[in-house]
């Protein structure tokens, strides 16, 4: 089988909607992202971010729309794309009983890792949990497991990232070691990642686009900058409040984008 | 051109690699506790010798029990053998529902079928863990050994444990589409089908319509070919070839059932949302 032009979007989703009996998740959204680029979701709670990163794990079945990831039909290939994709998210865990060490080993090898050992010793440099290697995942503070769910979720090299909230319930200073990191990881390998977050101090430093979701749409979309300058706001949270409350230029551009 | 640009993973369709790096997950769990390991083979040894006592008593009264001393014991061991098949598989996959750990999985190559190999390896191992110094036991103790039985104990055990991996495989596909209001089915499903095992005496003593439910069923052909063999003197190989017949059609029936509650449970959200 020939890999996928490298021109393809990393992710492509289109009409995509979830469905739980009457209640609508997510309500036919379409989104693409380039490859190499890092695009956040943002929205409130209950905006549907997590829901539609589900849907592009295949964790959750859509009940309308088409996922392709890296110019893969996920909901009928899933499993020719899972070896290149990864992700963290505060939802999962890793064995709380087994070392880091090991919970890596186990994934290393789902995954098919070549030269697991040295991969391990490299994440463990890399993302500080060298020192933490051999104790038991449970054992390991809130900073030190969201760096090794980084870990794992780094382990097979990922083209595609997802991450779903990845700095949440961390003290601002590991939460900024955590972005600076993926900052730095993202511009040395060109993974593309795809974050869900409602922390907007990490959207704005670390995407390059932005997708608004509320209540199961996106209802807007653009750079962080552009978002700002498009609302006269001084900020993305303000941006951010607007949306999710239906006020300011948010309220005046609603009628407008409903009519086209 | 960055490094990810190229990269093309293959995939195969069966892995027994990833089989094996969920098998070592579990034996990473086993090895580094002691409590568990001696867990597994606490009850068939308590059991062994309940039943090693029972039977030597038994033997000063009934003709049946003295004409074959160890046919009790043997059906308590193959009884365990069902039951602990069952139990190892369902209990392996609870580790992953209790640890929050199936999305991880589930995200990763690792596919359904390996999955289910891997969860029967375990069961397999934790089964033999829990059986064999049971079956040492007796054989020090009561001067009994169910080894007596030959190549036929290989089949026997292999024809229960894949019917406890077929009734495993239902249960674990339960808890993943229903969430654990179903785990208590792990541990007592299996009882549900003893009365119609024939374990302790003849499929002729049930009425003649649960007659058919029963010889429906893989265990009564095991333990009628174990009393065959034991108070008879007679080998049936018809028996265990309808044993394999009978756990070829249930295994298939367990996956099936399985692959239909995963996909249940991804169009309900349930792999994200399991745990305690």
């Amino acid at each position: 089988m020939d890999a996928p032009a490298i021109s393809t979007p990393a992710i492509d989703v289109s009409g995509l909607e979830k469905r739980f009996g009457e209640i609508t998740a997510v309500g036919g959204i379409d989104f693409i992202v380039a490859r190499g680029g890092v695009t956040a979701l943002l929205g409130g709670n209950g905006a549907g971010k997590t829901t539609t990163i589900s849907m592009l794990l295949g964790l959750l079945l859509p009940s309308a729309g088409a996922i392709r990831i890296l110019g893969e039909d996920m909901l009928r290939h899933r499993h020719r794309v899972l070896p290149r994709l990864n992700f963290s998210s505060p939802y999962v865990d890793l064995p709380h009983r087994l070392t880091v060490r090991q919970n890596l080993k186990v994934y290393g090898k789902l995954y098919g890792v070549d030269r697991l050992g040295e991969r391990i010793e490299e994440l463990g440099r890399d993302l500080d949990v060298a020192p933490f290697l051999d104790r038991p995942t449970g054992q390991l503070s809130a900073g030190q497991k969201t760096r090794v769910a980084l870990a794992k979720a780094l382990i097979n090299r990922p083209e595609v990232l997802l991450l779903d909230e990845p700095t949440a319930s961390l003290d601002p200073d590991t939460a900024d070691w955590v972005r600076g990191w993926l900052q730095r990881y993202q511009r040395r390998v060109g993974a593309t990642i795809l974050l869900a977050s409602h922390n907007m101090g990490e959207v704005e430093r670390l995407a390059d686009e932005v997708l608004m979701m509320r209540t199961g749409r996106i209802v807007d979309r653009g750079t962080p900058q552009a978002l700002v300058a498009k609302y006269g706001r001084d900020n993305l949270e303000q941006v951010f409040l607007d949306i999710a409350r239906g006020e300011g230029r948010a309220a005046e551009l609603a009628p407008l984008e409903a009519a086209q | 051109m960055s490094s990810l640009d190229i990269v093309v993973r293959s995939n195969p369709r069966f892995s027994l690699g990833r089989v094996a790096a969920l098998v070592l997950r579990h034996a990473y769990i086993l090895r580094s506790s002691l409590p568990r390991l001696l867990e597994l083979a606490y009850w068939p040894t308590v059991q062994m010798v309940m039943w090693g006592f029972m039977s030597q008593f038994l033997a000063q009264q009934t003709s049946y029990v003295a004409q074959a001393f160890g046919v009790l014991l043997s059906a308590v061991l193959l009884w365990d053998v069902l039951f602990r098949g069952q139990l190892g598989l369902s209990i392996s996959f609870l580790e992953e529902i209790w640890s929050r750990n199936l999305g991880h999985l589930f995200v990763s190559p690792l596919r359904p079928a390996e999955m289910a190999t891997a969860l029967m390896t375990m069961s397999l191992i934790r089964t033999l863990i829990g059986i064999v110094p049971a079956s040492l036991l007796a054989l020090w103790f009561f001067g009994f050994s169910v080894y007596s039985l030959g190549l036929y104990l290989a089949g026997f055990f292999f024809g229960l444990i894949a019917f406890g991996w077929a009734i495993g495989l239902a249960v674990s596909g339960l808890v993943m589409r229903y969430g654990m209001a179903m785990e208590s089915l792990a541990w007592g499903v299996i009882f549900a089908l003893m009365p119609i095992a024939a374990v302790y005496y003849p499929v002729s003593v049930l009425p003649t319509w649960l007659q058919y439910i029963a010889w429906a069923l893989p265990p009564a052909h095991v333990f009628e070919g174990m009393r065959s063999i034991m108070v008879h003197g007679v080998a049936r190989p018809d028996l265990l070839a309808s044993t394999f017949a009978l756990d070829a059609l249930y295994l298939g029936l367990g996956f099936l059932a399985w692959l239909g509650l995963f996909r249940g449970a991804r169009q309900r959200g349930r792999l994200l949302q399991s745990g305690e």
